[in-house]
């Protein structure tokens, strides 16, 4: 368990919901599901949530903490929307999914090797490094994540896909030497450090 | 009597006179129909034509008119002349926009056309003008019983229209089951919050009202006479008795809640364990401040579990859902969250339902904090620290809750009297000589709100689960006793908002209904009609079927049991009629002879000519305008069908199926409301009995050998004008497979 | 005519050669033909994508899009910001309007901000390609610039999620859009009105981490527009485009279809339309080539 999650569980005890509303992204939005069930039946994806949105709303406030924030579920989420727009009562049911994702990450408790969350990382360290998203090493970077020897399997397996895009001049092999990226990469960085500081501060994450 | 004299007029407007041929339709009104007087004219409906009928009438000494030209539904206007008897032909709707068009169908049109004509012409031959009623009953005021929230209503909406108003309440005060609120559901925008209830000044407002007599702590001892001349002995507690005569009632004597002893599985009768009635008097109690319970510790969490002894499957509790608990107990969760955010309030449904603008209601509770769980509860143990066990039905699984306090949402359960059925079962037994049941008749009498008179029973007649019955579909503040209209929750469960607007309704019914009364015309829905029912007694065989069958409980018995007519009870639908066995029931308008020699003067071709004759009986409220409509949309039917209206089918009598069949009819169709639970018949009952009437046929069918399939019975809705047409070429196809009548030529 | 002028955010993949290089390609000719000028936003960065909340949160999220907002509005000033790839323009476009909503928040946002130098009044208003083709130029102007009808062409049209999405186009319907559709017609082609997987998801980001899953999604988009005897598909997003035409081989290997279904998006139906080669189409960047959209190219 990390420091954030004792401190969380400190402060808001036994009251889930509270924890959600201060320290998700629009978790004030949880209290105002009225229980239809279109989000669960609008998702794409929706076989695959052992939770739907539905369920995680309501086992939100049930108080069901730890298997909220332990469960796959929100990581299922494709950012479709289909539930956003569908939600009669407007609930942006899409972002506090990623926010239920997002806290549970931080607070160490989402599930390891989730192959959702490591891309994401990955995919988020790979913007910020340069400020703009390197296809060629984000792919490297995800078929090496589970380890060399997987990684050579798997960029074996997609190996056609690979050579086909060069060949049709969708993937610059030379991007691995440097390739796209912002100029401010330093400013960037600043920016970002900053702007994580104080959602940390606020969300009690540091 | 004056020396009738009759004629017809045959428009030949509308495109009649292209394709029919008027000059023999003329012939036949002359020749068969035996008209002195017959004319045509190219547009009858005009200022011109209708002027030609007035002086006829004026100066040629004519009392009886058939009108050969559109649906009696159309230009009802123009043609009204109110000192003749009119019948009329339907030459356009029926026969000009409904028969096929062609020369090839030229034939049969010009047949339908000319037994239209006969059958016009047959039946004003039998008809009188309406005499009027020579009882007056000209009181126009207004009883309302009970002095709730729907009875002050009731009470200032009348006496603001200008009528003069008796109230009674049963207590000492008004006000009602609204007294007992801190405050009542949002019914205005943007029904956020819960709002007053407004009933100390609405009772003020009734108190001071000049037009209103206030009877407190009073009940009605005995309500008799019909609507424009009801007598009411008012009670008082004390024992005086006041007389009352008045000219309608509104009964609004609303609900009583569940008894919450009876659940005692959902803590019912434990300590903290409370109804939503229980609550609003420790909100009461709290006066704005921090709710405490009986043992006087303030109340920290709290849950209400909705449905409690509602909604019931098993067949212990209520069967029905009161509407509006749900609303309620969001509104008793805000008392606690307005006083203090941190109270835990849940509110335990496994529907929400928040008719009306209750979503924005139920949105506002979700903003502050009252958390809804979509769970059943099937435990609930009181005390110190209540415990609600109940299964979560998103996350399907058992769980527990606990709480200082719960509130259980239980049901309305009408406050409508005696229920007349568990009543004549009594009755019956009581005049056969039980001494118990005459004990328990009296019982009985004692619980009735209206103490009527009627021979049908002392109250209204229920529909489901104790509720006045009411047209609810169609008509509803129209009960089945006329001039006595029920409003709020006595006629089904509702909310503050809708028992109110109900109110509204009923006073305005109850004013239509002293209004028709004094003019001597029928209620609802034949208001114009000045005609009433009549019995030749001499032929009476006091077998009592007219007075059990009336909807509306018009007839009752005379010292010789002979029926008794009470003409302003009468809705004119014929019922009575209908169920006459010897005939001797009649209208002036409307009778067996008017409709029965209609059936005769058709002229039904003989077996060789294959041309089957079907006749249409069809109830003039909804099955015969979705005929005219067919017609008016051009939705071609056969034309071996001859359609007369009739009032209702329970005004159908059984002879004219017996003499349509003598005279060699191929079959019949019966069209009328829908029946039941969800009936739509305008007269309640009227189809029913024509169901069951019919149901009896078969054996009379078989008796003349004949295939049961030649008398069939439809319900037909206004809206159903493709369905009927569909529904008359499907039965005259079935009837040529079958064959012929074989009744043809004895006629 | 007067340019009309926006400031572009191009995006990581519409880079040159990223995935999505072709469709740059192609926008470039519609862009001449319409007299539409695309002025590159200087130093734009990543928008976040779809993923981007995994680890990003919320404040770092919305800071790197309102960092492209900002150098839009300090060097591009009174230009509408245009993304042609909706992650891009989805992301902007919400960080424009949850820092419109709280000033809170916005003020965090400007105390990051400020430490790469930049402010942010938060005055840009961010739109997709193509709004701007429709509301600003319009189908009728679109149209007279057509030289060549894609006759004989049937296409699916495949608007998947994001440009449809929480916001989508203005007047279309989240169920049935059908500006794609007209767009097709406007071109000549023939629209698979009734193509049933219009607004399936693709399994966007997920096509990396769940890729079984995503499949699926894929399977479904292909063969329904082979079941509605579709040419092509084609499609306003970059990630659906690179989804649903790359993975076809791999569906193919582990559940033994045959598919071979171009993937086009609607600037690359345009160009040819207009009267463009294949390459300035972009055409020869296509994974599994367009081979009638070619042959009309070619006459």
């Amino acid at each position: 368990m990390s420091d954030a999650n004792n401190r969380a569980l400190g402060a808001y005890r036994s009251n889930f919901l509270k924890e959600v509303e201060a320290n998700v992204e629009e978790g004030h939005w949880v209290k105002m599901c009225m229980q239809c069930g279109v989000c669960a039946g609008s998702c794409p994806l929706g076989p695959h949530w052992q939770h739907s949105p539905q369920k995680i709303f309501m086992m939100i406030r049930a108080g069901k903490r730890d298997e909220v924030l332990t469960s796959d579920s929100m990581w299922m989420c494709t950012s479709c929307y289909n539930c956003i727009v569908r939600c009669p009562r407007k609930l942006p049911i899409t972002h506090i999914m990623h926010g239920l994702a997002n806290y549970a990450h931080r607070l160490g408790l989402a599930p390891k090797g989730q192959p959702t969350r490591e891309i994401a990382k990955l995919f988020w360290d790979n913007l910020v490094k340069t400020g703009r998203v390197n296809e060629l090493k984000f792919s490297l970077a995800m078929y090496f994540k589970d380890g060399f020897g997987q990684g050579i399997k798997n960029a074996m397996a997609m190996q056609g896909v690979g050579l086909g895009l060069v060949k049709a001049k969708r993937l610059n092999p030379l991007e691995l030497l440097g390739g796209h990226g912002c100029k401010d990469k330093a400013g960037i960085h600043k920016m970002v450090a900053k702007a994580r500081e104080i959602e940390d501060r606020r969300k009690g994450l540091a | 009597m004056a020396d009738n004299k009759f004629a017809a007029y045959i428009c030949s407007g509308c495109g009649i006179g292209d394709v029919l041929d008027v000059k023999s339709l003329e012939k036949i009104a002359q020749k068969e129909g035996k008209m002195a007087v017959v004319k045509n004219h190219s547009f009858l409906c005009n200022a011109e034509g209708v002027q030609m009928i007035r002086d006829d009438i004026a100066n040629d000494g004519v009392t009886h008119l058939c009108i050969a030209a559109c649906s009696r539904r159309a230009k009802a206007e123009a043609f009204s002349f109110p000192t003749a008897a009119v019948s009329r032909a339907n030459l356009r709707e029926g026969v000009l926009w409904v028969v096929a068009e062609g020369s090839d169908h030229d034939e049969v049109r010009q047949e339908m056309a000319e037994d239209y004509v006969r059958m016009g012409c047959a039946e004003v031959k039998k008809m009188k003008v309406p005499a009027g009623n020579p009882n007056k009953a000209e009181n126009k005021r207004i009883l309302v019983v009970g002095g709730g929230m729907s009875g002050m209503t009731a009470a200032l909406a009348a006496a603001d229209a200008g009528y003069d108003v008796v109230l009674v309440e049963k207590t000492g005060s008004l006000g009602g089951f609204a007294r007992n609120l801190v405050k009542r559901v949002p019914f205005n925008a943007p029904h956020a919050e819960a709002q007053p209830t407004g009933v100390e000044e609405l009772a003020a407002q009734v108190a001071g009202n000049p037009g209103i007599t206030v009877h407190l702590n009073s009940t009605l001892a005995e309500t008799a006479g019909s609507p424009g001349r009801f007598l009411a002995k008012v009670a008082q507690e004390s024992g005086a008795v006041t007389e009352e005569a008045v000219g309608a009632i509104v009964q609004a004597t609303g609900f009583t809640t569940y008894d919450i002893a009876k659940l005692p599985e959902l803590g019912g009768g434990q300590a903290n364990v409370v109804d939503q009635a229980g609550l609003e008097a420790l909100a009461k109690a709290a006066n704005g401040g921090a709710i405490k319970r009986a043992d006087g510790k303030i109340v920290s969490s709290v849950v209400f579990v909705q449905c409690a002894g509602q909604r019931d499957e098993t067949g212990t509790h209520l069967p029905y859902c009161s509407g509006h608990c749900c609303a309620t107990s969001i509104k008793q969760a805000m008392y606690f969250k307005d006083a203090n955010p941190d109270v835990d309030t849940v509110v335990m449904y496994q529907d929400l339902r928040v008719p009306g603008m209750g979503e924005d209601f139920y949105r506002s509770a979700q903003k502050k904090g009252v958390l809804f769980t979509k769970g059943k509860a099937s435990r609930v143990a009181g005390g110190d620290t209540c415990k609600v066990t109940f299964r979560d039905l998103i996350l399907d699984e058992e769980n527990t809750v606990d709480a200082d306090l719960v509130v259980l949402a239980t049901g309305q359960v009408p406050s409508a009297g005696v229920d007349l059925d568990a009543w004549s079962a009594v009755v019956t037994k009581a005049e056969g000589g039980d001494e118990a049941a005459k004990a328990q008749r009296e019982e009985m009498r004692s619980t009735s709100v209206l103490k009527l008179t009627y021979r049908q029973g002392p109250d209204m007649p229920q529909f489901k689960h104790g509720f006045a019955d009411s047209h609810f579909i169609c008509f509803p503040y129209e009960t089945r006793r006329t001039g006595i209209y029920a409003a709020g929750p006595v006629r089904r469960p509702m909310d503050m908002f809708q028992a109110q607007e109900d109110a509204t309704g009923a006073a305005l019914k109850a004013i239509q209904a002293v209004e028709n009364a004094s003019a001597g015309r029928a209620a609802h829905p034949r208001a114009w009609d000045l005609s009433f029912p009549s019995a030749r007694l001499e032929g009476c065989t006091q077998c009592k079927r007219c007075t059990v069958e009336c909807p509306f409980g018009a007839i009752d018995e005379d010292e010789r049991r002979f029926p008794l007519f009470n003409e302003q009870r009468c809705r004119r639908c014929g019922t009575c009629m209908g169920a006459c066995p010897v005939r001797v029931i009649s209208f002036e308008n409307y009778s067996c002879d008017t409709v029965g020699s209609q059936i005769k003067a058709v002229n039904v071709p003989d077996e060789f000519e294959e041309k089957p004759r079907v006749l249409i009986l069809a109830c003039e409220n909804d099955a015969y305008p979705a005929l005219d409509m067919a017609g008016l949309q051009r939705h071609v039917y056969s034309a071996f069908v001859r359609a007369i209206p009739v009032r209702c089918l329970g005004s159908v009598n059984t002879i004219w199926i017996t003499d349509a069949l003598n005279s060699g009819y191929d079959g019949i169709m019966l069209m009328g409301c829908k029946k039941g639970d969800d009936y739509q018949c305008h007269f309640v009952k009227g189809s029913e009995m024509a169901y069951y009437r019919m149901s009896k046929i078969d054996d009379t069918l078989k008796q003349l050998g004949l295939e049961p399939e030649r008398v069939a019975t439809h319900e037909v809705a206004i809206t159903d004008n493709v369905r009927v047409a569909r529904m008359i070429n499907d039965y005259v196809a079935q009837l040529q497979d079958i064959g012929p009548s074989p009744m043809k030529g004895f006629g | 005519m007067a340019k009309k002028q926006y400031a572009f955010y191009p995006g990581c993949s519409s880079q040159k050669k990223a995935s999505a290089d072709n469709f740059l390609r192609s926008i470039d000719v519609v862009c001449q033909k319409l007299d539409v000028q695309l002025n590159e936003i200087p130093d734009w960065n990543c928008c976040g994508a779809s993923i981007g909340y995994g680890e990003g949160g919320e404040l770092p999220r919305l800071v790197i899009s309102a960092r492209n907002l900002a150098l839009a509005e300090k060097n591009l000033p009174g230009q509408d910001m245009v993304s042609v790839c909706p992650a891009c323009w989805l992301a902007t476009r919400e960080a424009g309007e949850r820092l419109h909503e709280s000033d809170s928040l916005l003020a965090e946002a400007n105390e990051a901000l400020r430490e790469a130098g930049l402010d942010l009044k938060n005055e840009v208003k961010s739109r997709h390609f193509v709004e701007v083709l429709i509301e600003d130029v319009g189908f009728e102007v679109m149209q007279q610039q057509v030289v060549k009808p894609l006759e004989g062409l049937k296409l699916a049209g495949y608007v998947g999620c994001q440009t449809n999405r929480p916001f989508g186009i203005v007047g279309e319907s989240f169920e049935n859009p059908r500006y794609l559709d007209k767009m097709v017609e406007m071109v000549g082609a023939q629209p698979m009105e009734t193509y049933d997987q219009k607004v399936t998801c693709c399994g966007g980001a997920l096509a990396f981490s769940e890729p079984e899953k995503s499949q699926k999604q894929i399977r479904d988009i292909v063969e329904s527009a082979y079941d509605h005897g579709a040419d092509m598909i084609v499609t306003p997003c970059q990630l659906c485009q690179a989804n649903v035409e790359i993975y076809q081989s791999e569906i193919n290997k582990k559940q033994g279809t045959r598919f071979n279904m171009p993937v086009v998006y609607y600037t690359q139906l345009m160009t040819i339309a207009y009267g463009g080669s294949a390459t300035e189409a972009g055409l020869d960047g296509q994974f599994i080539r367009a081979e009638k959209l070619e042959k009309l190219a070619g006459k």
